[in-house]
């Protein structure tokens, strides 16, 4: 009896410190649900959702703050996706954060630019590249079309363009949508 | 697949199982070849167009720079477009630059792209050919460079840069080298009256490209019953006296000419998805592209003309022909009579595999190996289709040995995931489980629209993970711009509190010597 008790206790006592030790030395520091609620947001940095980029509203889903239907950018796939990893069900886009738009990018005007960089300093991607007092372009490859360069422009000469698939870009449609069958005459 | 673990190819024996036909591929379907009507007439190279029309987008890889402008004079052979790392384009005839512009391609999509408009002067003017002299001798780095100038890419139909293909080869230690004859889709015949009527060119091609491999040996393979091909290709390596090179016949099983099917039915080996053939030492080129091979290396002619099959029941006088580069579709059906009365649909490629094509306007490409003229009794009325009964007819015949209706369903309702899990890429579109569906779900198209729905999302997470960096970029250097600033602050308070108090000490300091200067004063004025 006293020696099964010793050993259970003796093995607690072990098990304990392990766990004591572990649980300080091989602490977290981040939380890992904030990290994968921001791999599921499209990146776009448009602030539509309400918090300023993508990772602060991870960081807001995750403590409550906000609901997954705020984020246009990522569509009826993306709120599914957030539905999925919380275990929540899912919900139709909140109208107030916006509708979802085919993927854009905006473009310098280079007449039109005055090169006052207000559009550079907008830019939450870093995409705009252009000093003051000279031409401003953007990196179309890294544009995200967040459109947050827009308001800032003092002239107007940012305009937004659909990005066109090319021959190398083209892609199959959906079965069903175009009739992929030429008729002749 | 992990790549590392297949780098040594094992050395495969090969001399008993070749064309022994114990070995055989998973699924595949009989068809009706109808390949006859199209190989009753030798093959001709049809009259000069007026306009020849050359894309910039002929391989596998991005679209060529043209080095041509309009105006300018090219020669025949004389090379127009160039993208590193995809393969040459060359002018197909001697004349005169009309334009560069967006025109009809053979595309499945039916968008026009980027080509190079030349009409022919009637000259014929070659450009100075350089080939490769004493090629039995030559270093393989030679033949390869050669192949790649002269704008070779596979002619089966995937059109990939060909020294990329041997540079790989090179680099893996390849020992057999499969020569693929075995043109599997109906109707198609232009590799079979290219083995019958250019043999020895293929073999020489065999030979090349045997030399820059550094090869042991090489198999032809071709159908079971093209009897004219193997007594002409036989005869051709006799000819040669090549003794590493053979001739094997393989079982007409749709699709065996597909490069994984047939390296299956050559030596039982399957090569490992997401693998390459090399991975097993093995390289597979086709026919024709051996052909050409032959005449890069040995007499220096650029890729500018192919054969190909035009055929169906909506052709009147279906043939085979060689063509330049360039030529319009149009005006090779002229050549052989036109098209008949009840003619509704032009695929490019066969009936399998091929795509329709809304105009005849676009021109023969590297790629191209069949104009399929279809009439209205040819093609099946479209059947309504109806939901899957999971009969598993599909997973039976496909040869990628994969599951079409779970990849259906899965598609259909968006779980990439599982795509991606349950093999989508591994599916080679030949249409067999199309071909036996009861239910007639497009079910090649569902997997078409799969694969670039995959690819877009790949290119997705790509921006979402570069935008993710450089947002935290970003944020990381405006936080450590305003810890600068507020540092900078707290400097100058602290250098404006030190001056302040600085100030005020000498302010003390005046007032009390001004102080004591007064009672000085004040004291020498008392006197």
């Amino acid at each position: 009896m006293l020696i099964s008790v010793l050993a259970l206790t003796a093995l607690g006592s072990v098990f304990g410190l392990g766990l004591g030790w572990a649980a300080i030395r091989l602490r977290v520091q981040a939380d890992p649900l904030i990290e994968h609620i921001d791999a599921l947001l499209p990146q776009t940095q448009c602030g539509q959702c309400g918090y300023p980029g993508c990772r602060p509203y991870a960081e807001a889903i995750s403590n409550g703050e906000a609901d997954i239907n705020q984020c246009p950018p990522g569509g009826e796939a993306g709120i599914r996706a957030l539905a999925d990893l919380l275990g929540r069900e899912p919900l139709p886009l909140n109208p107030e954060n916006g509708e979802v738009t085919p993927k854009t990018v905006v473009v310098v005007d280079e007449q039109r630019c005055i090169g006052c960089t207000l559009c550079i300093q907008a830019c939450p991607v870093d995409a705009i590249v252009g000093a003051a007092k000279l031409m401003h372009t953007v990196i179309e490859a890294e544009c995200t079309g967040c459109n947050l360069c827009l308001p800032p422009c003092p002239v107007d000469c940012i305009d937004i363009v659909e990005l066109e698939t090319d021959i190398l870009h083209w892609r199959s449609p959906r079965p069903g949508e175009t009739q992929n069958v030429a008729v002749l005459r | 697949m992990n790549r590392a673990t297949l780098k040594k190819p094992q050395p495969v024996e090969l001399a008993h199982e070749a064309g022994s036909r114990s070995h055989h591929f998973h699924g595949g379907l009989r068809l009706r070849h109808n390949k006859t009507i199209s190989c009753l007439d030798p093959v001709v190279r049809p009259p000069l167009p007026e306009l020849l029309v050359v894309p910039l987008l002929q391989h596998a890889g991005d679209v060529a720079e043209p080095f041509v402008r309009v105006g300018e004079r090219v020669l025949k052979g004389q090379q127009i477009g160039q993208c590193q790392p995809c393969a040459a384009i060359h002018s197909p005839v001697s004349g005169r630059v009309e334009a560069l512009e967006n025109r009809p391609m053979s595309h499945p999509s039916g968008q026009p792209g980027p080509c190079v408009v030349i009409r022919p002067d009637g000259l014929e003017r070659w450009v100075e050919l350089k080939p490769v002299r004493l090629w039995e001798n030559a270093s393989p780095e030679t033949l390869i460079a050669k192949i790649r100038d002269c704008g070779l890419a596979g002619l089966g139909g995937a059109v990939f840069p060909t020294h990329a293909k041997m540079r790989d080869g090179r680099n893996r230690k390849i020992h057999t080298l499969i020569l693929n004859g075995s043109e599997c889709e109906p109707y198609i015949s232009c590799d079979e009256m290219l083995m019958r009527e250019q043999a020895d060119k293929i073999i020489l091609g065999a030979r090349v490209l045997r030399r820059a491999l550094g090869a042991e040996r090489v198999l032809i393979a071709i159908g079971d019953p093209m009897e004219a091909v193997q007594k002409a290709l036989t005869r051709s390596v006799k000819l040669a006296e090549c003794k590493s090179i053979s001739v094997v016949k393989v079982t007409p099983i749709y699709p065996e000419g597909g490069e994984r099917q047939l390296i299956q039915a050559l030596t039982g080996l399957e090569v490992p998805a997401g693998g390459r053939p090399s991975d097993l030492g093995l390289i597979c080129q086709n026919v024709a592209t051996a052909a050409a091979v032959a005449d890069a290396v040995v007499e220096g002619r650029p890729l500018i003309e192919r054969y190909i099959t035009l055929t169906g029941n909506g052709i009147s006088h279906p043939r085979n022909f060689q063509a330049l580069l360039g030529t319009p579709y149009s005006h090779l059906v002229a050549a052989c009579g036109g098209y008949t009365n009840g003619v509704a649909r032009l695929v490019i490629g066969g009936p399998m595999m091929g795509y329709s094509i809304a105009s005849d306007e676009a021109p023969v490409v590297k790629a191209s190996n069949c104009l399929l003229a279809l009439t209205r009794s040819d093609i099946a009325d479209p059947q309504p289709e109806m939901p899957c009964i999971r009969c598993g007819e599909c997973a039976r015949v496909c040869p990628a040995m994969l599951l079409p209706q779970q990849l259906h369903l899965q598609i259909r309702t968006g779980l990439w995931d599982q795509v991606q899990e349950y093999g989508l890429s591994a599916c080679i579109e030949c249409g067999c489980c199309d071909y036996v569906c009861p239910s007639h779900i497009p079910l090649v198209e569902w997997f078409r629209y799969g694969k670039g729905e995959q690819r877009k999302r790949a290119l997705e997470i790509e921006a979402s993970e570069l935008a993710r960096r450089r947002f935290e970029g970003r944020e990381t250097r405006l936080l450590r711009l305003q810890q600068e600033q507020l540092e900078k602050m707290t400097r100058k308070k602290h250098a404006l509190k030190d001056k302040a108090q600085r100030d005020s000490r000498i302010r003390d300091s005046i007032a009390r010597a001004e102080s004591r200067h007064g009672e000085t004063g004040g004291s020498a004025d008392d006197t």
